[in-house]
C-alpha cells in the first residue's frame, strides 16, 4: 500500500487517482502510523512554501515524514512535496525546510521579458549522467514533463540530481538520493510518462504493476 | 525549452458539452469526459471547462463532471465559468481542477482574487478578461451601451479608461455586454500584483468571429505582464494560433470550434507551428 500524505494542502485526488490508475493500492492519509507501515509514501505539495511546512507541523507528521525518509521506505515528493525536503526557501522568507537533503529553494530572475513566471507547462528533462534513477527507467532524455512553480532548487549538492530542465538557467527537476526521489514537475499531470515515472515508483513499492 | 501551449476549451451546461462538438468517432460527443479524454489523445497540452450553466441549483453538475475527468485524464484542467467564492475555488480545486479561472467576481471584487491567490496558490489562481477594443473598427452604427463600473471605481480611479481617448481596451462582463469603464492593461497589471497566477484573456470582438486573435491586444497584455498568456476568441486557423504564439507573444493558445468540429487536430496544428519554428511539445 502507497500512503498519500494528507496535510491540507493540494489536489491529492489527482495524485490518488494516477496511481491506482497504474494499478497502486493507494490511501490517502494523515495517519502517522499508517504513514510509517505504507510500503511506499508520496508527499504532495502545492501553494507556499511556508505554508506546507506549518501545516505539516500542524497536522503532527514532520517527524513522521522525517523519519519516512530516512527509512529505506521508497518515498516520492511532488513539487513543494520535493521543496520542503531541502535546507530553506526564499519564499517569503527564508523559511526553513525539513533539511533532509541540502539546498536551497530560489525565485526564478527574469531574464528577458519573453520569460514569464511561474515556470508553467511543458518543459523537457536533461537525465543526469550520474546514472538514471530506478523511477526513471523508460523516460527518454528530453522527455517533456509539466511543471508549474516560480522556485527552484539550488541543490548544494548538485550531485543529487537525477534530471536537470532549462528555464532561464538550469535547475533540478528531479533529484535522487538512496530511497527518496521527488520531482519539482507533476508526474500526476505529465499524460503516459508521468504515469510510467509513478508506476515505476509503485514497482520499487512493491505493488503488482501490471 | 519550455514550449508554448495549445488549449482546447469545451463550454459546458448542465453537465453537457455545448457549441457542438462533432468527432467522429466519439461514443457520446456531448459527454465532457469522452470530450477530454480525446483532447488527451490527441496531445492537448491542458483542457478548459467553461460552466456556463446558468441555474444556480445545477451548478454542482460541474463538479461531477471534473471528477469523474480527473479520474480518467491526467493532464492540467482549468475550470471557470460562475467563481464567485473561495469555496467555489476549493471544491473545484478539491474535486480535480488543478487551476481555476475567475471572471465577473474579480471585476466586482479584486480583493477575491488576492485571498484566492493566498489561500490556494498563485499557480491555480487564473484571472480571465473579457475585453473589447474602445474604438470600434469597421463597426459603425454600433451602439455603446451605459458603463456599469466596478463598487470600487471611486477608490481607485487609476485602474479606468479615460472616457476621452477612445484607445486601447476596456473590460466587459456578462459574456462582453456590460462595458466596465476599466482599462484592460491597468486591470491585468493590478490582477498580477494581487497574485493572479495566469491571465486568460479573451478579445470579445474577436470571440466566435474566426478572424483570429486580437494580435494587438495579445501583445500589449503580453508584455505588460510577466505572468503567462493565454490568447482567446477568434481563432479559426492554425495560422491565428501561429499569429497569437509569435506576433502576440501569447504564452499559450485557447480555441473551440477548430477542434470540435474536427476542421483541425491538435496533432495538425501542432506540426504547423513547429514547421514555422515555434517550439511546442511533440
Amino acid at each position: 500500500m502507497i500512503a498519500i500524505v494528507d496535510y491540507g494542502v493540494g489536489n491529492l485526488r489527482s495524485v490518488a487517482k494516477a496511481l491506482e490508475r497504474v494499478g497502486a493500492e493507494v490511501r490517502v492519509t494523515s495517519d502517522a502510523d499508517e504513514i510509517s507501515s505504507a510500503d511506499g509514501v508520496v508527499l504532495p505539495g502545492v501553494g507556499a512554501f511556508g505554508k506546507c511546512m506549518d501545516n505539516l507541523r500542524a497536522a503532527g507528521l514532520e517527524d513522521c515524514v522525517r523519519s519516512v525518509a530516512g527509512s529505506d521506505t521508497p518515498f516520492f515528493g511532488i513539487c513543494v512535496g520535493m521543496q520542503i525536503l531541502f535546507d530553506e526557501s526564499e519564499e517569503f522568507g527564508p523559511v526553513k525546510g525539513l533539511g533532509i537533503l541540502p539546498g536551497k529553494v530560489k525565485r526564478f530572475a527574469r531574464r528577458t521579458p519573453d520569460m514569464k513566471i511561474p515556470h508553467m507547462g511543458w518543459n523537457q528533462l536533461q537525465i543526469s549522467e550520474r546514472g538514471r534513477a530506478p523511477q526513471l527507467r523508460g523516460i527518454p532524455d528530453g522527455a517533456f514533463v509539466y511543471f508549474v512553480h516560480s522556485y527552484y532548487v539550488d541543490a548544494d549538492a548538485s550531485d543529487l540530481a537525477a534530471s536537470t530542465t532549462n528555464y532561464g538557467r538550469s535547475f533540478i527537476s528531479s533529484v535522487w538520493s538512496d530511497n527518496i526521489f521527488a520531482t519539482q514537475f507533476h508526474p500526476e499531470k505529465s499524460q503516459k510518462l508521468g504515469l510510467k515515472l509513478l508506476a515505476n515508483f509503485a514497482v520499487m513499492a512493491g505493488e503488482p504493476v501490471p | 525549452m519550455l514550449t508554448k501551449r495549445i488549449i482546447p476549451c469545451l463550454d459546458v451546461k448542465d453537465g453537457r458539452v455545448v457549441k457542438g462538438v462533432q468527432f467522429v468517432g466519439l461514443r457520446d460527443a456531448g459527454d465532457p469526459v469522452e470530450c477530454a479524454a480525446r483532447y488527451d489523445r490527441e496531445g492537448a497540452d491542458e483542457l478548459t471547462f467553461l460552466d456556463i450553466t446558468a441555474s444556480h441549483e445545477k451548478r454542482g453538475i460541474i463538479l461531477d463532471v471534473v471528477r469523474h475527468t480527473a479520474e480518467q485524464v491526467f493532464m492540467p484542467l482549468t475550470v471557470g465559468g460562475g467563481v464567485r467564492t473561495e469555496d467555489d475555488v476549493r471544491e473545484l480545486l478539491k474535486a480535480g481542477a488543478d487551476k481555476v479561472s475567475i471572471n465577473t467576481a474579480a471585476v466586482y471584487d479584486p480583493d477575491f482574487v488576492a485571498a484566492s491567490a493566498r489561500r490556494f496558490g498563485s499557480q491555480c489562481t487564473v484571472v480571465a478578461v473579457d475585453a473589447r477594443r474602445r474604438h470600434y473598427e469597421g463597426t459603425s452604427g454600433h451602439e455603446r451601451p451605459d458603463t456599469v463600473p466596478p463598487p470600487w471605481a471611486g477608490t481607485y480611479p487609476e485602474l479606468l479608461v479615460n472616457p476621452e481617448d477612445r484607445t486601447g481596451w476596456e473590460i466587459y462582463t456578462h459574456g462582453g455586454r456590460n462595458p466596465t469603464g476599466i482599462d484592460v492593461v491597468k486591470w491585468c497589471r493590478r490582477m498580477e500584483d494581487l497574485g493572479a497566477g495566469e491571465i486568460l484573456l479573451t478579445s470579445m470582438d474577436r470571440d466566435g468571429t474566426k478572424a483570429g486573435y486580437d494580435i494587438k491586444l495579445t501583445r500589449a497584455i503580453s508584455e505588460a505582464v510577466a505572468v503567462p498568456v493565454i490568447a482567446s476568441g477568434g481563432v479559426g486557423s492554425p495560422e491565428h494560433l501561429l499569429d497569437g504564439l509569435t506576433v502576440g507573444k501569447a504564452d499559450a493558445v485557447l480555441a473551440a470550434s477548430i477542434f470540435h468540429y474536427g476542421q483541425y487536430t491538435i496533432d495538425e496544428c501542432k506540426y504547423f507551428l513547429s514547421s514555422r519554428g515555434v517550439k511546442v511539445r511533440s
